[in-house]
């Protein structure tokens, strides 16, 4: 069986004040992804490494860590596209770490609530009169940013966030813009309010590293920029047709 | 232990705990609701759910035809006025949902889009591409983040119900961030932390399925209903276990073995035809096909991989665009898990544990015997599912019941007496009980994973799609012992921190009680009816009263009670799939026929 070096970074704050590299000799197949190799470590080698994972399918968005580098989700990247090794795994970047490769992902969960990501409408059709008509267009136009599984590749990939903590990030901001596109939805001068709070996006480049990392084509640079746009178009239109409502 | 306090606590944050959530928020915006869960909500297995939730929109489609066809598709195991309630109601749910937001596929006139689905008569199961489970989490997660009395305790594990006097009044939970121990008291408790399909070896669950909701409920006294029926979903990819979904079939797939041969032909489905057939072939029910699957297996005419023996689900023919509109994730996952594009090949599957008929013994109102804890989803039995649930039933079933359980527990909690502070007792027993146990234990011998692979692989043997005595009371003797040898367990970790660790113990621990759970009613159900089969009594025993089985916890073996099932007005009588329903043999207009026929809304 072939066999790759994989150093993973410990951190157990009740024990040590810095982070450091454990190395394991791993065993693997061919159609093994990086979690299998870390579930080989943790069941047959070290129970006391911690790390998040749930549906090894590529959907929950438990599993994303830095390899080699890079944020990925290690259920959907084989150990075999990373040869020849040693294998780096390190804790997403950007984010406090709580232990090991566990971090803590509390500022996006409440930075997500502030953008509102839900149906606002000025008034609810009674449920009798059945569905809100969308067409397959209307549908297609949010639908790349309903795909977002929350699973922060796009914050650890994010120069600004780095920078700016402030910064609401891509993955809340595409949410936002869901919602903005969604024709049944009325919220987007509510969310725009929340958005245009603080000026980090302004400092958002066409870089995309967000829309880079993203493993579902969600493309939250696009939305951004989509954003700016708008934004703009809005700040025109106050500033020379004061009398209309934006 | 610190103390939280609130009106209703919700254990599971999924679809059922999030709709339920919900509906105690809009039932009395009083009431205070906490959501606990081990995972952030949207880490939840619902996430998985690919083809659809059913529910009648169609002006063709009538609710006997939904109840119908979900009873004899749960092989006459289904209490029909659940099942009754239960189509009546899932138009509105899923109307309530389109409200808020999820993304349902559309007609071109802008009404939602309905696909066919195996063992339904007609066109009637809603999808969002064919992540419709991802959607729908995602849109009720969000729309919970605007009810203020909703209060989210995420990565929290509750290890403990506490129940005084027959009351349910809360539950004991770990941080798992700082490891600190918490009780959460609660007028009303409401478990929806989903099923335990990682009792097997070979499954379509996530590793956080782990049976939580179905132990905590169990060693807290309540019965666990129907459990031998466990669904083997029949086209899981190999080695991964990932689901294809159904709807790869719905839209035209055709499954061949590995002569090309459409062998479901030879299983009493129905005949061959290039376009799917409603309730035919492909468009079988679960448990048919994975049987099906074994028959040609026992044949020879399953093709060997280095994962096993597979058959193939053919979606060529459908055509790239198709697939790239209907069943988009089906590729996606292909193409990254098996490394094959199903556009130009075809794709190996074989059956695979994917649901939990059985559960916690419910009320229509989700209700459990133990006052004040109700249960939803497929942590619960209604039961809706019978002995095999039809496809796209259980995301329907998790908005009905959630919404229901969530009702019925915030009327609960209005009248019931504040939880006494004498469980506070049982709190402080359950933190010393996982420091000492867990904790503190060292020098074990017994590897974790070692244990849960020897768990795994009895229930697979024993308990697989076919069974019989010697081999289920074989499962039982071995479960007993992995039991005590589970005392035995090597603990490394002592850390407050992310203890993953002591989270692996607690869930084996549930492992172990819900593999009882299985084996014993699988072992005392001595007849075959639907996902249930015994060779050694091959024939549905139509006899008596068909009955529910309920698993009781003791201090040994559990005990096996059974309760009738609700029968209607639809008689016990043959499933027949693949045969063109004539008029006077449609069971729903005509032999056996309900009062009013038609649609009743």
């Amino acid at each position: 069986m072939k066999s790759v070096a994989v150093e993973v970074l410990r951190y157990r704050p009740e024990t040590e004040a810095e982070p450091s590299f454990d190395v394991f000799d791993v065993p693997y197949e061919d159609n093994w992804m990086i979690l299998d190799a870390i579930n080989h470590i943790k069941d047959q080698v070290d129970g006391t490494l911690s790390y998040r994972w749930a549906c090894r399918m590529g959907v929950c968005g438990s599993c994303g860590m830095m390899v080699n580098g890079k944020p990925v989700l290690t259920c959907a990247t084989y150990v075999e596209d990373v040869l020849p090794g040693p294998v780096r795994v390190e804790p997403l970047r950007g984010f406090p770490v709580v232990r090991d490769l566990v971090t803590d992902i509390q500022d996006f969960m409440v930075k997500l609530q502030r953008v509102k990501p839900w149906i606002i409408r000025e008034e609810e059709k009674p449920l009798a009169e059945g569905e809100y008509l969308q067409t397959p267009e209307e549908l297609e136009d949010y639908k790349q940013y309903s795909m977002c599984i929350n699973c922060m590749l796009c914050y650890a990939a994010c120069p600004i966030y780095e920078l700016d903590p402030e910064f609401i990030g891509p993955a809340a901001i595409a949410l936002a813009q869901r919602y903005n596109l969604d024709s049944r939805d009325q919220g987007r001068e509510e969310r725009m309010d929340v958005l245009s709070q603080h000026d980090g996006m302004w400092g958002c480049t066409f870089v995309g590293d967000c829309s880079v990392v993203c493993p579902k084509k969600v493309d939250p640079a696009g939305a951004i920029q989509r954003y700016k746009l708008d934004a703009t178009v809005d700040w025109f239109q106050s500033v020379l047709m004061p009398w209309r409502k934006r | 232990m610190r103390t939280v306090n609130h009106d209703v606590l919700l254990i599971g944050g999924g679809g059922a705990g999030l709709r339920a959530a919900i509906a105690v928020a809009e039932a009395n915006p009083e009431l205070s609701v906490a959501v606990a869960s081990k995972v952030y909500p949207m880490r939840s297995h619902t996430v998985s759910a690919e083809g659809g939730a059913a529910a009648v929109i169609r002006p063709e489609d009538s609710l006997d035809a939904h109840a119908y066809d979900t009873i004899s598709g749960g092989d006459w195991l289904c209490d029909q006025d659940a099942v009754e309630l239960f189509v009546r109601e899932a138009t509105e749910e899923m109307l309530r949902l389109e409200h808020w937001g999820c993304p349902w596929s559309r007609k071109p006139d802008g009404t939602v889009a309905t696909r066919p689905f195996g063992g339904m008569k007609t066109e009637r199961t809603w999808f969002a591409a064919d992540k419709t489970g991802f959607h729908m989490l995602h849109a009720l997660f969000q729309t919970t983040l605007k009810y203020p009395p909703i209060s989210r305790y995420d990565e929290w594990f509750v290890t403990k119900l506490l129940v005084e006097d027959g009351r349910c009044e809360g539950a004991v939970a770990v941080e798992l961030a700082t490891g600190e121990v918490h009780a959460i008291l609660a007028r009303s408790v409401i478990m929806c932390a989903g099923g335990g399909g990682k009792i097997y070896p070979f499954t379509t669950n996530a590793n956080i399925k782990t049976g939580d909701g179905m132990a905590l409920a169990y060693r807290a006294g309540a019965p666990l209903k129907d459990m031998e029926f466990v669904q083997y979903h029949p086209t899981g990819l190999p080695f991964t276990g990932i689901l294809i979904t159904e709807a790869a079939r719905a839209e035209g797939g055709w499954l061949v073995n590995k002569e090309g041969y459409r062998y479901l032909q030879d299983y009493n489905l129905g005949t061959p035809e290039p376009r799917p057939v409603l309730r035919s072939m492909e468009l079988g029910p679960r448990d048919r096909l994975s049987q099906a699957f074994v028959g040609e297996l026992k044949k020879g005419r399953t093709a060997e991989t280095r994962h096993g023996h597979v058959v193939h689900l053919d979606v060529r023919h459908l055509g790239q665009r198709t697939i790239d509109e209907k069943i988009p994730f089906v590729r996606e996952l292909c193409m990254k898990y098996e490394k094959i594009d199903p556009v130009k090949e075809m794709i190996p599957v074989r059956p695979v544990v994917h649901y939990m008929m059985g559960g916690i013994h419910t009320d229509l109102d989700g209700a459990t015997p133990i006052a004040g804890l109700f249960a939803a989803g497929e942590v619960a039995c209604v039961s809706i599912n019978g002995a095999n649930r039809l496809g796209s039933n259980s995301l329907t079933e998790l908005l009905v019941f959630g919404a229901r359980a969530g009702a019925a527990a915030a009327r609960h909690a209005a009248d019931a007496p504040a939880p006494s502070q004498s469980v506070l007792a049982q709190g402080l027993e359950e933190e010393a009980r996982l420091q000492e146990r867990f904790l503190d234990n060292r020098g074990g011998r017994e590897r974790m994973a070692n244990l849960r692979k020897e768990l795994q692989d009895t229930m697979e043997t024993s308990a697989g799609l076919y069974r019989d005595e010697p081999t289920l009371k074989a499962g039982t003797e071995k479960v007993q012992e992995l039991k005590e040898r589970f005392h035995d367990v090597a603990l490394e970790d002592p850390s407050l921190t992310f203890n993953t660790e002591l989270q692996t113990a607690l869930e084996l621990e549930n492992l172990l009680d819900v593999a009882e759970s299985v084996l014993h009613s699988a072992l005392a159900r001595r007849e075959s009816r639907g996902a249930h089969q015994r060779t050694d009594f091959p024939e549905r025993d139509d006899r008596e009263q068909p009955a529910h089985s309920l698993a009781y916890a003791t201090t040994g073996a559990p005990r096996i009670d059974y309760l009738p099932v609700t029968i209607t007005r639809w008689p016990p009588a043959e499933r027949v799939y693949g045969e063109p329903l004539s008029p006077t043999s449609d069971p729903v207009g005509g032999s056996a026929p309900p009062e009013d026929g038609g649609n009743q809304e």
